[in-house]
């Protein structure tokens, strides 16, 4: 595993004239090892980084690294994704273990069954259930989903991965789940993670830093506790008093 | 799948007619040139354009050949012309469609351009001029149809290629380094395939005509040969003396062109059952337990006197009643009373099974619950929004002392439910008019079931936006839905659920496709605007934290039911049902361990299609032994205020961190800002 590194990222989408900022001059650093967590409204440009990172939107300024390497726009990426939504991340038409055998890289040793054994453990890895590899996409929750795509994200041998809001879709009962699966292979495999989510009690159970984006810019970043505990931006302030905390009353404004 | 698909297809009235229909006519176009070529094709100078008779049915033409047996003949012309040429429509079209995909962004762009040029000239003048190129004869015919087809078709895979192309799992497989080529083959082509059959069968009946249009114009098959297009070019010009040499190859270019076109048309419609939505139900109606116990509860609904019990009318297939013991006797202020509602779909799926619930004035009640426990369904079979075929029982739903049940649906029914009832729903996006301006969508409430003037109308949505806090509403009041934030939407659906002054306000789930911040705002102003018009609000989410915060009680629904029934503020105290439980435990919160791994409920929510008996939550229960699987427990009391279905409730408090006064600087950011 190796650092991920934003330095000066910049995404303008649209027109030059007629054009929208979605990512500002962004510096940003994943440690090798490291839990990163990315919070922020929608737009603020939070997926905008993730897809420059992985070479699907277009860079207009600044770098993205891997391990002091550019990101290649074509091939295989070191960085890997999982994405938001577990009804769009599988190909209804493929079962899978041939999802996730598709992803890992041309080199690997043996055959085809060589490759669907590695499908398979990769599919215990994640927890799922035996025999899962075989069924198509449409018999398996959103939760197995989620794992699958997961499974799929760690076939391709990655540097780095990142989590695009990969629990928002579900429901609280499997967001724990699916939870607990990347805090424990984080820790096991020592994962390089961006973890993107605009739930801050979920950011705060699975990562160490804590980066605060807005209207395309990061206003603040530090260590999770620090930034958790102290917020220094007034816009963290807003985030955290609007966390739902159990047993709190929401007065009507006045 | 795919396979069983196509055979439903096959097997409704339309596409066993259009399957037999195509079966005939290849086994003419294969079997009438091997028999009867040399029948066609005799002279007959005795007997030159006759009319019917029983030796030659359709009569003869100029040279004295038969024309029914020509016309059987020339099947086999006229079937191939069509099929190559649709070929070559839809190779070339594929090819056109799929190469932005494969070419990259710029050689795509202007592909796509030329494309999209071609399309804009009619098929037709287009089949003229390659005519025209190519020359007249049966090969140039062919290749102007083909080529002329080759746009549209083009077109469409383009369009469909595209929206599969934007899906995540294309971004996956790209990021992963899968190349172009197998991206199309294995990926987008898969995914589209079913589509282009269908539209290529329709093309071929389109082939067909197109063939007959350019030979009856003498540019397509010359003499000697002949196909139904040159037929009916021959038989025209004796029309008036003996029309069936004219009708006859005009009735098979008809069947046949029916035939392919029927044939696309019943492969399209199998095509449009939805794969995943309705998959469980499609199923369950499959397993053959017919649609008969829908019907029956839908009359039962319909009709059921006020005091007849509806589970003695309900099929045998439904489960026991077990409707909790409410008081008979209704709150004065009560607003909304719902007792033992049941919502079915064919096929013994039992979505919503005996949910009961009082809803007094100025009272807010949430709904919590995983997807698929029938939270939504409740909600909207309140609103009478659900439609056939879901089916509505109940032993009585009345808002305001008005008996929902009873009411026959008619006008004023619906003036009724448009002045007392506000709904706001999950995606303010899709739940306005995207083309409408947000004000009049709000005016059209009170021009509707108030009878306002349109002055006054639009005068009340603008006071209403003023109330959901709208900053300048009446400018707001003529921008379109896309104009306005996602929060400024949900605050103009709130907007437009409070034009009527109703009583009642059912939001279901509405801030979940919000951000935490957007989130809170609506919810306040959701509050507020309860407090303000001492509405009753129910509710429906699926995150029992969010609940808690606004809702004095809390409903706990699971597989249909209402499992537990507690106020607010008892939830973390006194949580008794192990499903409520584990939903609390289960959401992450600010001091939730980090070193511990996160509860969760283990297993699978229930399937509505697949009810057991005892109680839907055992499976996944720890607590659960064989009288959990036996028997399914009721709501009871479990003291001031609480009930409880459950045959081994938790007395502990559930083990969660609350938040304590102004222990953490959040909570103390959360005091400064609501002082």
């Amino acid at each position: 595993m190796s650092e991920l590194r934003f330095e000066g990222a910049t995404v303008w989408f649209g027109s030059r004239r007629h054009g929208h900022l979605a990512a500002d001059h962004v510096d940003l650093v994943v440690p090798s090892g490291a839990v990163v967590g990315l919070v922020g409204e929608s737009g603020s440009g939070k997926s905008t980084l993730a897809r420059a990172a992985v070479g699907l939107a277009p860079l207009t300024a600044g770098r993205v690294l891997v391990g002091g390497q550019p990101v290649p726009r074509h091939g295989r990426r070191p960085v890997q994704m999982v994405f938001q939504d577990p009804f769009a991340s599988l190909d209804p038409r493929m079962t899978v273990g041939e999802s996730v055998a598709e992803a890992i890289p041309r080199g690997f040793p043996g055959g085809r069954a060589s490759r669907r054994a590695e499908a398979s453990r990769l599919g215990l890895l994640v927890g799922l259930p035996d025999g899962v590899v075989d069924s198509y996409p449409a018999r398996l929750s959103g939760g197995q989903r989620q794992r699958v795509a997961l499974a799929r994200a760690l076939a391709g041998r990655p540097e780095v991965i990142i989590a695009d809001e990969i629990t928002s879709a579900l429901d609280v009962s499997t967001q724990g789940a699916v939870l607990n699966v990347v805090r424990d292979l984080q820790r096991e495999l020592r994962l390089s993670m961006l973890f993107i989510s605009h739930n801050l009690a979920v950011v705060r159970y699975v990562c160490d830093v804590v980066a605060v984006m807005r209207a395309g810019r990061i206003v603040e970043c530090g260590p999770a506790e620090q930034v958790l505990a102290a917020p220094g931006h007034e816009y963290t302030r807003e985030l955290l008093a609007a966390v739902p905390r159990p047993g709190s009353v929401l007065t009507a404004e006045d | 799948m795919g396979t069983s698909r196509w055979g439903r297809s096959l097997r409704t009235p339309l596409g066993a007619c259009a399957a037999a229909l195509l079966a005939v006519m290849a086994l003419i176009a294969i079997l009438a040139p091997v028999l009867w070529t040399g029948t066609a094709n005799a002279f007959d100078t005795s007997a030159i354009l006759r009319g019917p008779s029983p030796a030659h049915w359709a009569g003869t033409n100029n040279l004295g050949q038969d024309v029914f047996y020509q016309v059987l003949v020339a099947t086999r012309l006229t079937a191939a012309l069509a099929l190559a040429a649709t070929a070559i429509g839809v190779g070339t079209g594929l090819l056109l469609g799929t190469a932005p995909l494969v070419l990259g962004r710029r050689a795509g762009r202007v592909i796509t351009a030329v494309v999209n040029i071609a399309v804009a000239f009619p098929a037709l003048l287009l089949a003229l001029f390659f005519a025209v190129i190519f020359g007249v004869g049966a090969r140039g015919a062919l290749l102007a149809i083909g080529f002329a087809s080759a746009p549209t078709f083009a077109r469409l895979t383009r369009t469909l290629s595209a929206s599969v192309a934007g899906l995540d799992y294309i971004a996956a497989a790209r990021i992963a380094g899968v190349g172009r080529v197998r991206l199309l083959t294995r990926h987008v082509l898969p995914n589209i395939g079913e589509t282009l059959i269908v539209n290529a069968t329709i093309a071929a009946g389109d082939a067909l005509l197109a063939f007959a249009g350019l030979s009856f114009l003498g540019l397509g098959v010359q003499a000697p040969s002949y196909d139904w297009g040159k037929l009916l070019y021959d038989g025209l010009n004796g029309i008036y003396v003996h029309p069936v040499a004219a009708l006859a190859p005009g009735i098979a270019v008809i069947l046949a062109g029916l035939a392919f076109n029927l044939f696309g048309e019943a492969m399209a419609r199998a095509l449009g059952v939805p794969e995943l939505a309705g998959g469980a139900i499609v199923r369950a109606a499959r397993a053959g337990r017919g649609t008969r116990a829908g019907r029956g509860t839908r009359r039962a609904g319909a009709g059921a006197s006020p005091g007849s019990a509806p589970s003695t009318t309900l099929p045998s297939t439904t489960l026991p009643s077990t409707a909790p013991p409410f008081s008979p006797t209704e709150p004065d202020d009560c607003v909304l009373s719902v007792r033992d509602l049941q919502v079915s779909f064919p096929g013994g799926v039992h979505p919503v099974r005996g949910v009961s619930l009082t809803l007094r004035r100025g009272e807010a009640v949430g709904v919590v619950g995983e997807s698929g426990s029938g939270k939504s369904l409740t909600a909207l079979a309140i609103a009478r929004l659900l439609e056939p075929p879901a089916a509505i029982t109940a032993d009585q739903v009345r808002l305001l002392g008005h008996d929902l049940l009873l009411s026959p649906g008619d006008g004023v029914e619906r003036h009724f439910l448009g002045t007392s009832l506000g709904m706001v729903f999950q995606d303010p996006m899709t739940s306005f008019n995207p083309v409408r301006h947000v004000g009049g969508q709000l005016a059209e409430v009170a021009t509707q079931h108030q009878g306002m003037t349109r002055r006054q109308a639009a005068a009340r949505a603008v006071d209403r936006l003023r109330a959901v806090r709208i900053p300048s509403p009446e400018r707001r009041y003529r921008q379109f839905p896309h104009e306005l934030s996602g929060g400024m939407r949900q605050r103009a659906m709130i907007g437009m659920a409070v034009m009527g002054s109703p009583a009642l306000v059912i939001a279901d789930e509405p801030t979940t496709a919000l951000d935490v911040t957007v989130q809170r705002e609506v919810l306040r102003l959701l509050k507020s605007q309860q407090a303000a018009e001492d509405l009753a609000l129910l509710f429906i989410s699926h995150d029992i934290t969010v609940v808690g915060q606004v809702c004095d009680r809390v409903l706990v629904m699971y597989a249909g039911r209402i499992v537990e029934s507690l106020p607010s503020a008892a939830l973390a105290a006194s949580a008794r049902h192990p499903y409520t439980r584990a939903l609390l435990a289960a959401v992450p919160s600010m001091e939730t361990d980090r070193e511990q791994p996160l509860a969760v409920v283990p297993g699978r929510p229930a399937d509505p299609a697949d009810v057991r008996p005892g109680c839907a939550f055992a499976p996944r229960c720890a607590f659960a032994d064989d009288q959990c699987r036996d028997a399914d427990p009721v709501l009871t009391s479990a003291g001031d205020g609480h009930q409880v279905a459950c045959w081994h409730p938790q007395a502990s408090p559930v083990p969660i961190t609350l938040v304590s006064g102004a222990a953490t600087p959040a909570a103390t950011a959360d005091a400064r800002e609501t002082t």
